[in-house]
This record gives structure tokens, C-alpha cells and sequence, in this order.
């Protein structure tokens, strides 16, 4: 029926018209982005409330009041003390430094490992280089689970038992029990020594910047390496001497079954270490070499040129450049470096996965809160790391003048 | 480790998105609908649950899972078995993914209150032992001060043993393992002097080793482990299933029935005999089963005794004694309610 006024109407009425929002693709996109929020609100707040309802509903405890419980089991390897009277909080704690203990070390000994064969992969050496691309090809290629069960396995059985132990001197045992090395004690006066090391730290700090003023005032170059490792040496060496040598070691001694006192590695965390440095640092090496190969060629040649010897140019224009390209991928290496030290379950590595989403989760039965906290704690540990790497990616980053 | 990793999760899913829970009844109807029974067991265990050449399972545990199937279905066969670790067993149980569990679990309070799980009954008494190497000299688990200790993870035993070495003030170093022939393992790579576990864990893993006559089980016993089935919490019906088909099979034995004379006997004039099988006239359903349930059990997996005797007893190679096992009215404490 108003079909035939419709058309002069339309014509008519050409001023821009308010378009009602549904039209309005910015108010349109803000409704849907409100929605969105909400709809994930909800479906969360359902997803929490359902799970409290049916956990109670079958009878299982909730919350996290086990924490304060006591434990009531026994850990092959605690950083710190514990007993079975402790509490399952505890226990989380000890699980947690254990992981922390094997990522650390993972970390820093593949970093060490997988640069030395990054490199070598790029000698001229025909052998070396060769060496180097069997190492990357053959436990790049592995499951790191094969290879840490290859390594316990492998190890474990071949060690004698603690009566029959491999020893060096009466200082140092290796047997199927683990290896023990003695323990430094500090006595009462130590602490000089310690404090004269961190003196010799802040030294060298200032010492290097000094140095490199120095050199852009003057051009003069002052011999920073050695200097510094004299002092790093020689200053708590020397209030160390001088304060009477307060420092004894505590040897380990057959006792019963076992060795006793001094510090133990046991094969659980040797293994594992192992497993985990050698399978990373080939990837490292990889990534070392495909950084160190980004840099152009023209680059070298420049340095060169300035008359650079080849060890300085490395130092000065292809490793810096080089680093841009290495940072980001390494971060990857060390969070899988960090998550993959979970499979030290499969050989009995007190870890927080064996130790508390293992036993402390069967003898409590709180799966839900347990699962939690230990995605929580990697999911943490996964972003110091990338946060800290990022930080140091950032420093590296080529800085254009 | 991934498994139970998986498990935890799923149980953790499960949990949040299972529709509210189950009226009494609820499992009998779906293992009905579906048609078999799922039953969490041991990953293999000689004598509670293993597998033959042909993936048949057998054992003793792995005979309650036969012996509700045979109650249920009239079928002893219609089962499904889901091997759990210790770890895992529970969180499978909670989660829905099996039926029942029959993993020789212990029976605590702990368990059978604050995880929402019922224990049904108890099929095997056992306690803790310690096995060593006979060259390490040893024959007392009170001379284990400093020894390494193998140990499953998520088990009773762990705390036992925790307990047992705090209370005789010895040390102790735990070696835990996901899986109990992981411990065998690492046993006889000598990493550790000691395994421990329940006795008739520690005479099933012994007969793994390479040279079983090179250790030995030391006659100390320091706990109390009643193993049994489990179910979920809130099914009434389902729990009593379960624990009357355990019953059947002791009370058969208590009856002196057995799979090969039951047909006979039924047709005698004994009243308790006619009752358990349900045989007689008026028979009331008190189970939501048939009324042959009790008669099914016994024709297709046997008494008590006959499954002992197959799976740990004198016609296995564990050769376990009946010991706390045997009969009330022979000094052991099996023992059922009355079939009235």
C-alpha cells in the first residue's frame, strides 16, 4: 500500500540519516566484543560452578585445605629439609626446586654444550665439522623419552654397588647409588671470603666499563680478561689465606648400606641431566650455526678489511648480529628444555610431576586443584623464562644511530 | 606418565561437564546398555590380573570383574579391562571411565571417605613386606638402616614404608616408580637394596626377575593391606552388586560349591544350597538381577577357592598359601554375610 510513495520519499530525503547501530559497524563491532567478554564469563563461571557441584555431588573433597595435611611419604632428593611429617605443601615446594634444579642446570650446561657444537659445525676442519653434524644428526633425531630411559638404563646397570665403589682418592665415590662429592663447610669467618668474591665482582664490573671509556677516549686497549680473572681469583684467594683458611670438607663414608654425608648426585637426576642437555643441545648447535650464517658474508669481509683478526671479528660484528637471529629461538629450547625435564617421571626423578601431580595427588585424590597447580607453576615458569629472555633479546637488539 | 596426565585431565573434564549426578541404578543401566562390564586392573600382575598369549586375562582380581559380568549378564566373558596404574586407577574410577576396580587396592579411610569411592568387600588379606638380594646378608627389615628403598608410586605401601622406618628411627632413600616392574627393574640393576610392596606383589614380581632365587622375602609384615573392589560413591544398587558377586564366590566355597558339582547340588534337598542359587520355589529378586545371578557366578567363574587356587595357590607358580585367606571356619577371615 505505500509502495507508491516509498520512491519520492527516498529521494527526497538524501541528508545523511542517523543509521540505527545494528548498521554501525563501530557500535556493531563494540556490541560483539561486549558479547564475546560475557559469553566467556559465563561459560567459565558455569565450567567452575558445574565442576564444585559435581565433585561435591560424588563425594570428593575440594579446595585446598590437603595442602596443610601432612604428607606422609618419603622424597629420594629434597633441596631443602623434609620429612614424611611435613605437609603436602611442602612436598609441592620440594617437587618444585627439584624441576627448577634439573631446568637450571639443563639450561646452562646445553647452552655451553650446544654453542661449542654450533660452532664446530662451522670449522673448517673437515673432521671436526663432521663430528659435529653426526652429534646434531643422530640426537636431534631421537625421542628425548628414548633417550633418557636409554641413559638410566644404559648407566644404572653398569655402575658397581656401594661396596665395590669407583673412587678417586677418598674424596670422591661413584657407584649405583650416585656419585658423592664432598661438601665445603663454611666456619665462622668464611663469610670475609665471600664477601671479598663479590668485591672482586663489582670490581670487574667497574673495571670493564673503565676500560672501555678508556679506549673510546684514547683507543688505547687495556687487557680486561686476564685482569679480571685475577681478581676474581686472587682477591678472595688472598682474605681467604688470610683469615686462617676457615673452610673444611665434609667427606662422604661407607655407612651400612650407603655412602653418608657430603653431597649426592643420584643417577635418577644424572640421567635426566644428561638426556636433557645432550638432546637440547643439538638443537642449540642448530640454531647457533643457521644464527651465525645469517650474518652476510660482506660483513666479514668489512671487518676484515678494518683490519680485524678473524677471533675479534667474531666477537665484535658476527656474534652480536648473530644473537638477533639466535635469542628468540633459544627462549623456545629453554621452556622445552624446563617442560620436557617432566618426563624424568619414566625413570623415577623426584620432580614436581612425580612428586606431586604423581603421589601426593593419589594419596589425597584431589586430581582437579593438584592438575591445577602444576599447569599453573610450568605455565609460570614457561613466562619468567621468555620474559628474561625477551629482556635480553631487547639489550641485543641492533641498535640503529 | 602421559596416561595419567591424560586421566587427571579427562577426570578433570569429566567433572566439569558431566551432567549432575546419577540416580541409584544409573551404572547397572548403562553397563546393560552397553553390554559389558569396564573394570580397571593391573597393568600385568602374574596371579591378580595378566594376560595370556592370546590377550585373555586371568587372575584373581580380574575374576571379580568376571564374576559381576556373570551376575549382570549371565555372561562371565562380557568385559572389558582398562590397565591402570596406581596412579591412575583412582582417577579412572572417579571419572566414569571404568565400571569398577578390582587393581588390589587397600581398603583405608582415607579412600573410602574423602575421594568418592565405596569399597566393596575384601578379596585379598595382605600386608607389607620387604624383598632383598640374599647377597646382601640380610634377615630382618630392621637392619635396612640407609638402605634404597624401590618403591610403585601412589600406593599405600609408600606411606608404610615412611612410617615403618620413622617409628624403628632407621633412614631411608625412596626410588619411585610409576609402574611395579619398573621397580623390578631397577631392583635388579641393584640401584636400590630393597622392594617393597604387599607380599603377594613381592612373590608375583619376583617370579619377573631373571633369577628369582637370587632374592628373597623377608618374614616381616608391617601393615595391614585389605585389597578389594571399588566403585563410585551414589550408586547404591551398582555397590551391591558388586559386593554380593564377591560373596557369592566365598559363600559358594563356604557352602561347598563349586563349578563342577553346583548342578548336582542344587538338586539335592539342602535349603541354604537352593537359596543361594536361587533355585528354589518363591525366591525373591533382591538384586535388580536375575535370580540365577548367584548360580551364574559360581557355574562360570567358581568359588573362592578355585579361583585362589588357579591364580596364586598351589596350581599357579606363586604357590601362596591360603593363610588369612583361607575360610572363618578354617582360621582365615574370608567370610560373607548369609544368603537370606
Amino acid at each position: 500500500m505505500a509502495t507508491k510513495n516509498a520512491p519520492p520519499a527516498i529521494e527526497t530525503n538524501l541528508a545523511p540519516a542517523k543509521p540505527p547501530f545494528w548498521n554501525d559497524p563501530e557500535k556493531r563491532a563494540l556490541l560483539f566484543q561486549i558479547l564475546l567478554v560475557v559469553g566467556i564469563f559465563v561459560f567459565f563461571a558455569y565450567i567452575f560452578s558445574n565442576t564444585l557441584y559435581n565433585l561435591e555431588k560424588r563425594g570428593i573433597n575440594t579446595g585446598f585445605g590437603f595442602l596443610s595435611s601432612p604428607a606422609g611419604f618419603g622424597i629420594a632428593q629434597t633441596l631443602i629439609p623434609y620429612t614424611e611429617a611435613d605437609s603436602f605443601a611442602t612436598t609441592f615446594v620440594v617437587g618444585l626446586l627439584n624441576t627448577l634444579l634439573v631446568a637450571v642446570l639443563g639450561i646452562f650446561l646445553a647452552t655451553i654444550l650446544g654453542f661449542t657444537i654450533g660452532i664446530a659445525r662451522l670449522s673448517k676442519n673437515w673432521l671436526v665439522s663432521r663430528i659435529a653434524m653426526t652429534y646434531i644428526e643422530i640426537f636431534r633425531n631421537i625421542p628425548l623419552l628414548l633417550q633418557i630411559l636409554f641413559w638410566y638404563r644404559a648407566i644404572v646397570p653398569m655402575l658397581p654397588g656401594p661396596r665395590q665403589s669407583q673412587a678417586l682418592g677418598d674424596t670422591v665415590f661413584l657407584n649405583n647409588r650416585g656419585l658423592f662429592l664432598p661438601k665445603p663447610i663454611g666456619e665462622p669467618g668464611f663469610g670475609w671470603t665471600l664477601i671479598a668474591f663479590a668485591v672482586a665482582v663489582l670490581g670487574v664490573f667497574l673495571l670493564k666499563r673503565w676500560a672501555r671509556l678508556r679506549q673510546e677516549n684514547t683507543g688505547q686497549q687495556f687487557p680486561v680478561f686476564w685482569t679480571s680473572v685475577g681478581l676474581l681469583i686472587g682477591l678472595p684467594g688472598l682474605v681467604f689465606l688470610l683469615t686462617g683458611s676457615p673452610l673444611t670438607w665434609e667427606l662422604p663414608a661407607l655407612k651400612g648400606f650407603n655412602f653418608q654425608g657430603g653431597i649426592s648426585i643420584i643417577p635418577e637426576l644424572g640421567a635426566l641431566l644428561l638426556a636433557l642437555t645432550i638432546y637440547t643441545a643439538a638443537f642449540i648447535a642448530e640454531i647457533v650455526r643457521s644464527g651465525i650464517q645469517s650474518v652476510y658474508k660482506g660483513q666479514t669481509e668489512a671487518a676484515a678489511a678494518l683490519g680485524l683478526r678473524p677471533n675479534r671479528a667474531l666477537q665484535l660484528v658476527i656474534i652480536p648480529q648473530a644473537m638477533r637471529v639466535i635469542i628468540p629461538q633459544l627462549t623456545s629450547q629453554y621452556l622445552n628444555l624446563t617442560k620436557n625435564s617432566s618426563l624424568g617421571v619414566a625413570i623415577g626423578y623426584p620432580d614436581l610431576v612425580a612428586v606431586f601431580a604423581g603421589t601426593a595427588l593419589n594419596q589425597s585424590g584431589q586430581a582437579v586443584e593438584i592438575i591445577f597447580m602444576t599447569m599453573l607453576v610450568y605455565l609460570v615458569i614457561s613466562l619468567v623464562i621468555s620474559g628474561l629472555m625477551n629482556w635480553y633479546n631487547q639489550r641485543m637488539a641492533l641498535v640503529e644511530r | 606418565m602421559k596416561s595419567a596426565k591424560t586421566l587427571a585431565v579427562a577426570g578433570l573434564l569429566s567433572a566439569t561437564f558431566a551432567m549432575p549426578a546419577a540416580h541409584a541404578g544409573a551404572t547397572l543401566d548403562a553397563v546393560k546398555a552397553k553390554g559389558f562390564v569396564q573394570c580397571g586392573v593391573s597393568t600385568p600382575f602374574p596371579g591378580f590380573a595378566n594376560t595370556n598369549e592370546k590377550g585373555e586375562w586371568s587372575g584373581l582380581d580380574v575374576d571379580v570383574c568376571r564374576a559381576v559380568a556373570a551376575a549382570v549378564f549371565g555372561d562371565a566373558t562380557k568385559v572389558k579391562y582398562t590397565p591402570l596404574t596406581a596412579k591412575e586407577r583412582f582417577t579412572a574410577l572417579q571419572s566414569g571411565e571404568i565400571d569398577m576396580l578390582s587393581r588390589n587396592s587397600t581398603w583405608t579411610l582415607t579412600r573410602d571417605s574423602g575421594m568418592g569411592m565405596n569399597f566393596a568387600g575384601v578379596n585379598y588379606y595382605d600386608g607389607q613386606g620387604f624383598m632383598v638380594t640374599k647377597k646382601l646378608g640380610v634377615d630382618s627389615a630392621k637392619k635396612l638402616d640407609g638402605a634404597s628403598v624401590c618403591i610403585q608410586a601412589g600406593t599405600t605401601t609408600e606411606l608404610n614404608l615412611a612410617d615403618y622406618f620413622r617409628a624403628n628411627n632407621m633412614k631411608y632413600e625412596p626410588i619411585t616408580f610409576e609402574k611395579s616392574d619398573e621397580t623390578v627393574k631397577a631392583f635388579e640393576a641393584g640401584r636400590c637394596d630393597v622392594l617393597t610392596s604387599d607380599q603377594s606383589q613381592l612373590y608375583s614380581l619376583r617370579i619377573l626377575m631373571s633369577d628369582p632365587e637370587s632374592a628373597v622375602v623377608l618374614p616381616e609384615v608391617i601393615s595391614k593391606e585389605p585389597l578389594g573392589p571399588v566403585v563410585r560413591n551414589g550408586d547404591d544398587d551398582w555397590f551391591k552388586i558388586v559386593r554380593w558377586s564377591l560373596y557369592a564366590m566365598i559363600e559358594a566355597e563356604d557352602l561347598g560349591l563349586d563349578s563342577t558339582n553346583i548342578d548336582e547340588k542344587i538338586k539335592g534337598e539342602s535349603p541354604d544350597i537352593k537359596r543361594f542359587a536361587g533355585a528354589a520355589e518363591g525366591d525373591d529378586k533382591n538384586l535388580p538381577l536375575d535370580k540365577k545371578w548367584s548360580y551364574n557366578v559360581v557355574k562360570q567363574v567358581g568359588n573362592y577357592s578355585e579361583s585362589f587356587e588357579r591364580n596364586v595357590g598351589q596350581g599357579s607358580p606363586l604357590k601362596i598359601a591360603r593363610g588369612l585367606n583361607a575360610l572363618w571356619k578354617n582360621g582365615g577371615l574370608q567370610y560373607s554375610p548369609p544368603f537370606r
